[in-house]
């Protein structure tokens, strides 16, 4: 058995998801080597040699790769597979970009957004927005698979030593697809998969100027911000503050949901969080059944008042 | 210039699902079915292209067992002008189904194929990637918006950390997200025509496409349920709990 993890990056530093992936690759066992796959990215190569239980690093370079377009990586990921048995990355909308794409290039079906291994073959996942898990063994040679953060527990530390790094060679621009710009949220607060405490807010919180309420409370605990889908649609959050089956799924310590009525979509990306506090002034609003705290009542008489009490 | 446009028939989105007794799958029978909300905005999108002029004739298909044929009839209904029905008896997964697709794209030839970002029952969120892989196309994944301009389709895509504008040469495989556009509803006589517009039935070995499995489900199981939890009387008392029960505000 031979994994291979794909590293998600900047050109500078691996994303922390990358320790999840490699959680998930220390469960299947074997020989476990990293994938960085980008544009002057050896810095990220030696970062990722030193985490514990890599054999070695791959680093391809290129200019096609600088933005990730997937027509340019995919490729590079398909030709990888020789006598790895599983391709490994943290979902997210990078994970989407490239692995089914290398998955049909070297015809395996993927299985996306795991969330428990019970062999090397067989696999836990959430369907139908995670209202039911489904354990799904695959018949393919070589196995792509996703992994949801929010189900591992990352590695820590570093090894001793740093495994080698070994430059591949790699074809160029597919000419397929350009990449123009982006639009990035600039984030002061904590990103969502991976703070404490989130604060979201939905439809109930009526406009972008009353989301300020939650950033002041969001700021005193130190919490990311999120949002329900109706929220993002109405234009009070930007898109990638959404939560939920089609938006980010979380796992915090503590989850607050303010004016958001808990619609199955919204339930779907906060089920593992440690703690979830429902503040909705409709006492049969959804959301209660799944949370472990309820506040029934008007947000904007709430949340001054939990800002005070908070100071005391 | 010709779209074609996959629509998946899944369980309505906002229906409680509830896994059937034998534990292998989520029950089907006498539970109401819809076309999968992606592909509702996939379709929107390629009938405003029609609209606007850039697109001359829209094609939707759908691979499933026959009653898939009345979600294609609803895509009709909402003005396609015809469909392709694949009849298969099992919903093949994403790389069947992206083998299915780009066959029927290998016969049709059209410049843009539109599809949904993901399937509301299955969560995959593969298939257009797969389809773009094996056609060898550009993609756009997960867009809020795509306009045609001079051979290219200029998407936004919708990525963990914001947006990202890519320009993407057709042909090309596009897949929506929820923000794309708002979907029309059929009207009683669109749906009175629809009747009348032609639908092709072909099967997977009309199409050349192996369908033996390439995923074993084993089991479907329910969700460990949370702890039923309680209300607190106000914001003092929440802020108590949170310190003093659950410990997770310091
Ligand atoms: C395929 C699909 C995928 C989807 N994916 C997602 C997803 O990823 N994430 C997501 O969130 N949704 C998603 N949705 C949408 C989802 O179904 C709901 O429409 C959405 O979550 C509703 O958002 P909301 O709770 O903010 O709004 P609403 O349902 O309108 O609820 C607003 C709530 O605010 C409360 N409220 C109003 N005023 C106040 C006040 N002053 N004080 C206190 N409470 C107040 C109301 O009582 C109500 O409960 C998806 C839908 C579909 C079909």
């Amino acid at each position: 058995m031979s994994v291979l993890i794909v590293v998600e990056h900047d050109n500078q530093a691996p994303r922390e998801n990358f320790r999840y992936a490699l959680a998930a690759a220390g469960q299947l066992g074997g020989q476990i080597e990293a994938l960085v796959i980008g544009e002057n990215c050896r810095a990220v190569a030696d970062i990722v040699s030193h985490a514990p239980g890599l054999a070695a690093v791959r680093v391809a370079e290129n200019i096609a790769y600088k933005n990730g377009l997937a027509e340019n990586c995919a490729p590079l990921i398909a030709e990888q597979v020789g006598e790895i048995t599983h391709v490994i990355m943290a979902a997210g909308s990078l994970a989407r970009m490239w692995l089914p794409r290398a998955a049909a290039l070297a015809d395996s079906q993927m299985i996306s957004e795991i969330i428990g291994i019970e062999a090397a073959d067989t696999f836990v996942r959430p369907i139908y927005a995670g209202n039911a898990f489904t354990t799904v063994q695959s018949l393919d040679a070589v196995k792509f698979l996703s992994i949801r953060t929010t189900a591992f527990e990352p590695v820590t530390g570093d090894a001793d030593t740093p495994c080698k790094v070994t430059a591949i060679t790699s074809g160029g621009d597919s000419g397929l697809t350009e990449f123009i710009g982006e639009r990035v949220s600039a984030l002061e607060r904590p990103e969502l998969t991976a703070a404490q405490i989130i604060i979201s807010g939905g439809r109930g919180v009526g406009s972008a100027d009353n989301f300020k309420l939650l950033e002041a409370l969001a700021d005193k605990l130190g919490a990311g911000i999120g949002a329900s889908r109706a929220a993002v649609d109405e234009g009070y959050a930007p898109n990638d503050f959404q939560v939920g089956q089609t938006g980010k799924i979380v796992a915090p310590d503590l989850y607050m949901a303010v004016g958001i009525s808990g619609a199955i979509q919204h339930l779907a990306g906060i089920r593992d969080s440690k703690c979830i506090v429902a503040i909705n002034k409709d006492a049969d609003a959804p959301i209660f059944e799944i949370a472990d705290y309820g506040l029934v009542g008007d947000l904007f008489e709430i949340i001054p008042q939990l800002q005070a009490a908070l100071e005391e | 210039m010709k779209a074609l446009v996959t629509v998946k028939r899944v369980i309505d989105p906002y229906v409680k699902v509830r896994v059937r007794a034998d534990g292998l799958d989520v029950e089907k029978n006498d539970v109401k079915m819809a076309m999968n909300p992606f592909c509702e905005n996939a379709l929107e999108e390629a009938l405003r292209w029609k609209d606007n002029g850039v697109v001359t004739e829209v094609v939707a298909m759908s691979a499933g067992g026959a009653d898939t044929a009345e979600t294609l009839r609803m895509a009709l209904a909402m003005g396609a002008d015809r469909a392709i029905l694949v009849n298969t008896e099992m919903l093949p997964v994403p790389l069947i189904a992206a083998k299915l697709i780009a066959a029927v794209a290998r016969r049709e030839k059209p410049e843009v194929i539109w599809m949904g970002k993901q399937a509301a029952d299955g969560d995959f969120n593969q298939t257009g990637q797969m389809v773009a892989a094996l056609l060898g196309w550009g993609q756009g994944l997960f867009l809020s918006a795509a306009t045609l301009e001079d051979g290219t389709v200029s998407a936004d895509s919708e990525v963990d950390n914001g947006i990202v504008n890519v320009r993407i040469k057709l042909p090309c495989v596009l897949t929506a997200d929820l923000r794309l556009n708002q979907p029309r509803y059929a009207t009683l006589p669109n749906i009175m025509k629809a009747r009348r517009k032609p639908m092709e039935e072909l099967t997977a070995a009309d199409l050349g496409v192996d369908l033996s499995p390439r995923l074993k489900v084993l089991r479907v199981s329910e969700p460990p349920p949370r702890p039923s939890g309680r209300k607190v009387a106000d914001a003092q008392e929440l802020v108590r709990v949170l310190r003093e029960e659950a410990k997770v505000l310091s």
